[in-house]
């Protein structure tokens, strides 16, 4: 179990991240938030401070798709700390793949959001932990990102990017005891999901929210939040194509 | 969006409003003036008939808005969003010592429920309703406006909304004092009764010394057997006085599928056992407050048990003074339909008046009971109870409600002449829609 006084989160406002962002203050850690709505983020940031956080919280409004502001802002966050202890990168979007089907143009606006975006604050980051010999670098992939499915293979894509990105910066930041851990959540009831029909499978984002930060602490490297997930993804990565590529899934 | 989760606890009466739209920030709502038709906020739809439901109308689901917005560490003044559940701040601060000034029997509800039902505990005779430990709330209206509601400020508003059936506005946020305890834990007293009367004893000898008291009837018995049951009483369990268990692990088991599992005879077996679990006339443990107070939350979805058809509770409260002859009546009635199952709680409320203009409970003895739903047969057998009811001067209580005529409602609450000056014009809901109708 690693110490964490010092996190920052992007997509802190997200109804997953903002549980873990609490699980972190509880214990006393100071946190840095950023995500697109600052009056958002004062929401959570109060909530933090009510269900026990003594801790300093700043709150930033970024959109993560500013790629030029990226180095600037772990800066300044490194800055306002006095360092960090770990980064946990958890913004998103969930696009419907029938509208990207319709207007292929708008799949680069999602990419960056949810693949590139990541890959480059995580890039920068891992620069400062490369030095330190410390800390932990965390990223939200998901389930989807393991085999692509009709219903959302951009959105799969785009998190199936971060998982081989965060294998590859695992591998280069082992020997700097840089933790590199990449989270896959199954279903979980947020307002990411809110239009679809749920059933037994889904989570909810304060079992996953506390998950996540399990999971930071113990320095794992991928974790399928709720770890069930595994398992199933197990299977569905083990159909072979010529089978797959029939289901409608 | 998924309609079908839209229901309400006893599954009766099945009706799907036309759309639902889920808030997840505070100042995010969508333009309700906009809204094709009318509105009814919801929360986790833990009502049991149809007082949170609104047939072809939208519902304002809450339960995403569930953040806290602060607390008095000194006073146990908390503020948070209307979606935060009970299970939520029991969660985060029984630890730091402070325990919800009134709870129902299930801790999975929403705040905003809590205040729309002004719900009741097994305190009420120390504490009154949830209402009464509610300071001020914001009552966001359907032309946009956003309104802070309390005893001094906005009064009437603030009155009509406890127990207000989400009808007068949608709660954003409240207000209300958590009161401190020592532990998680609870010391409780089981105590045997072997009718209404001596029911009344124990009762009458529980009042001052315990904080919370609750009864469970067997419905099942009658004959020389009729009223009997278990008077459970109990306290906050302090460590100087106690040893006290460690805490036990959280988990629930989900109900698996939907299947008629109460019938008569698991029915009569159950309260058998259950009755007979306990061999001396009085039991005393230390329990934590999941066993004392939400006994039924330990199995997720528990209300699948009574089938497809769902089912209707069915409480009332009646004034002191006739309630041995009303209670007993009305158990000898039940027990002779044989068509209740083994939730039959009593209690009796005390004198601590709400602030809230249709708060059902009042000084006197209530009693509640599910019954599953056989068609005709049950609504036969409800409105035969409603005489008894009635006769003795009593009323239901309209979150249990799915049935009672609307000429009823209004004798039972004649404030709602006052009250629905008060209604915001856009909303209704199926329960208000009904009593307006026959
Ligand atoms: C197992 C069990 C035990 C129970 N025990 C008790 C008990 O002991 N005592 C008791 O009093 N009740 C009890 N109840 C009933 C339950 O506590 C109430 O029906 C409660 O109001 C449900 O809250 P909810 O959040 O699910 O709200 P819902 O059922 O969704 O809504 C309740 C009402 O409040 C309104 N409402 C909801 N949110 C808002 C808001 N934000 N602003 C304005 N109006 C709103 C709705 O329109 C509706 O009229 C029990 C229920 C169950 C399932
Ligand atoms: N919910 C699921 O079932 C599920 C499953 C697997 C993985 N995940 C992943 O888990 C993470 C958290 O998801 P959630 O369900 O908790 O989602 P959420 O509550 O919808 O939060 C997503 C957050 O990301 C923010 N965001 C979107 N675009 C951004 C941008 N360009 N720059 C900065 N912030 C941006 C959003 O802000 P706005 O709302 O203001 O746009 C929002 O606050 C996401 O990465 C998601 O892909 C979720």
């Amino acid at each position: 179990m690693s110490v964490m006084k010092k996190i920052m989160i992007f997509g802190a406002a997200s109804a997953i991240a903002s549980e873990t962002a609490k699980c972190f203050a509880k214990e006393g850690a100071d946190l840095f938030l950023v995500d697109l709505n600052l009056d958002r983020l004062n929401t959570v940031k109060n909530d933090i401070l009510v269900t026990g956080g003594k801790a300093n919280i700043e709150v930033m409004a970024f959109d993560a798709t500013n790629f030029e502001g990226h180095n600037d802002l772990i800066n300044s966050a490194i800055e306002k700390m006095g360092g960090l202890d770990a980064l946990l990168i958890a913004h998103g979007t969930l696009p419907s793949q029938e509208k990207l089907n319709q207007n292929p143009k708008d799949i680069v606006r999602e990419f960056n959001i949810n693949g590139l975006s990541v890959i480059s604050l995580a890039s920068f980051a891992a620069n400062y932990f490369e030095e330190k010999k410390s800390g932990c670098i965390a990223a939200i992939s998901s389930v989807a990102g393991d085999r692509g499915r009709q219903s959302n293979y951009i959105y799969g894509s785009a998190k199936g990017s971060i998982s081989i990105f965060m294998s590859g910066l695992r591998n280069r930041l082992s020997k700097s005891g840089v933790n590199v851990l990449t989270i896959k959540p199954g279903f979980v009831n947020t307002p990411m999901t809110v239009d679809m029909p749920k059933n037994l499978l889904y989570a909810s984002p304060q079992k996953v929210g506390e998950l996540i930060f399990k999971a930071m602490k113990s320095g794992k490297d991928i974790a399928y939040t709720p770890g069930f997930w595994r398992l199933v993804m197990f299977i569905i990565r083990h159909i072979p194509e010529g089978i797959f590529k029939k289901l409608s899934l | 969006m998924n309609l079908d989760s839209y229901s309400s606890w006893g599954r009766y009466p099945k009706i799907k409003p036309k759309d639902a739209k889920r808030v997840f920030w505070i100042n995010e709502f969508p333009n309700l003036e906009e809204i094709e038709g009318n509105i009814l906020p919801y929360g986790l739809g833990k009502s049991y008939g149809d007082s949170c439901l609104n047939e072809n109308g939208t519902l304002i689901d809450l339960s995403g808005l569930n953040k806290f917005i602060s607390f008095n560490e000194e006073t146990g003044l908390l503020r948070c969003e209307a979606g935060v559940t009970l299970a939520t701040i029991l969660d985060y601060f029984v630890p730091r010592g402070w325990f919800l000034s009134v709870t129902p029997g299930t801790k999975f509800i929403t705040v905003g429920g809590a205040i729309g039902n002004d719900v009741h505990g097994k305190n009420h005779h120390k504490m009154g309703t949830f209402g009464c430990h509610v300071t001020q709330f914001e009552l966001l209206r359907s032309n946009g406006t956003r309104t802070i509601c309390s005893p001094e400020q906005n009064s009437e508003l603030f009155s009509a909304t406890i127990g207000g059936l989400g009808l007068t506005g949608i709660i954003t946020w409240a207000e209300f004092y958590l009161k401190p305890c020592p532990s998680a834990f609870f010391a409780m007293e089981s105590v045997k009764f072997g009718s209404v009367k001596e029911f009344f004893e124990i009762n009458e000898a529980s009042d001052k010394d315990y904080d919370y008291s609750v009864s469970w009837v067997d419905c099942s018995a009658g004959g020389n057997n009729l009223g009997r049951g278990l008077y459970t009483r109990g306290n906050h369990a302090s460590p100087k006085d106690y040893n006290l268990p460690p805490l036990p692990k959280p988990g629930l088991i989900p109900f698996p599928f939907d299947a008629p599992f109460i019938n008569n005879l698991s029915v009569i077996a159950f309260c058998m056992l259950y009755y007979n679990k306990q061999f001396t006339k009085k039991e005393a443990s230390i329990v934590h407050y999941n066993p004392f107070f939400y006994p039924l939350d330990a199995v997720d979805g528990w209300n699948k048990a009574y089938g497809k058809n769902g089912f209707l509770q069915y409480q009332f409260v009646v004034p002191f003074g006739n309630d041995e002859y009303t209670v007993n009546t009305i158990l000898r009635e039940v027990v002779k339909s044989g068509m209740s199952s083994f939730l039959t709680v009593l209690k009796t409320f005390g004198n601590i008046k709400s602030p809230g203009m249709l708060s059902f409970p009042r000084p006197g003895i209530t009693l509640a009971t599910d019954f599953r739903f056989d068609g005709e047969k049950t609504l036969k057998e409800l409105a035969k109870l409603d005489e008894i009811v009635k006769f003795a001067g009593g009323i239901l209580y309209p979150a249990k409600d799915a049935r009672m005529s609307g000429k009823d409602f209004f004798d039972f609450y004649p404030e709602a002449n006052e009250f629905v000056k008060y209604i915001d014009p856009k909303f209704s809901s199926s329960f208000w829609r009904r009593v307006n109708s026959n």
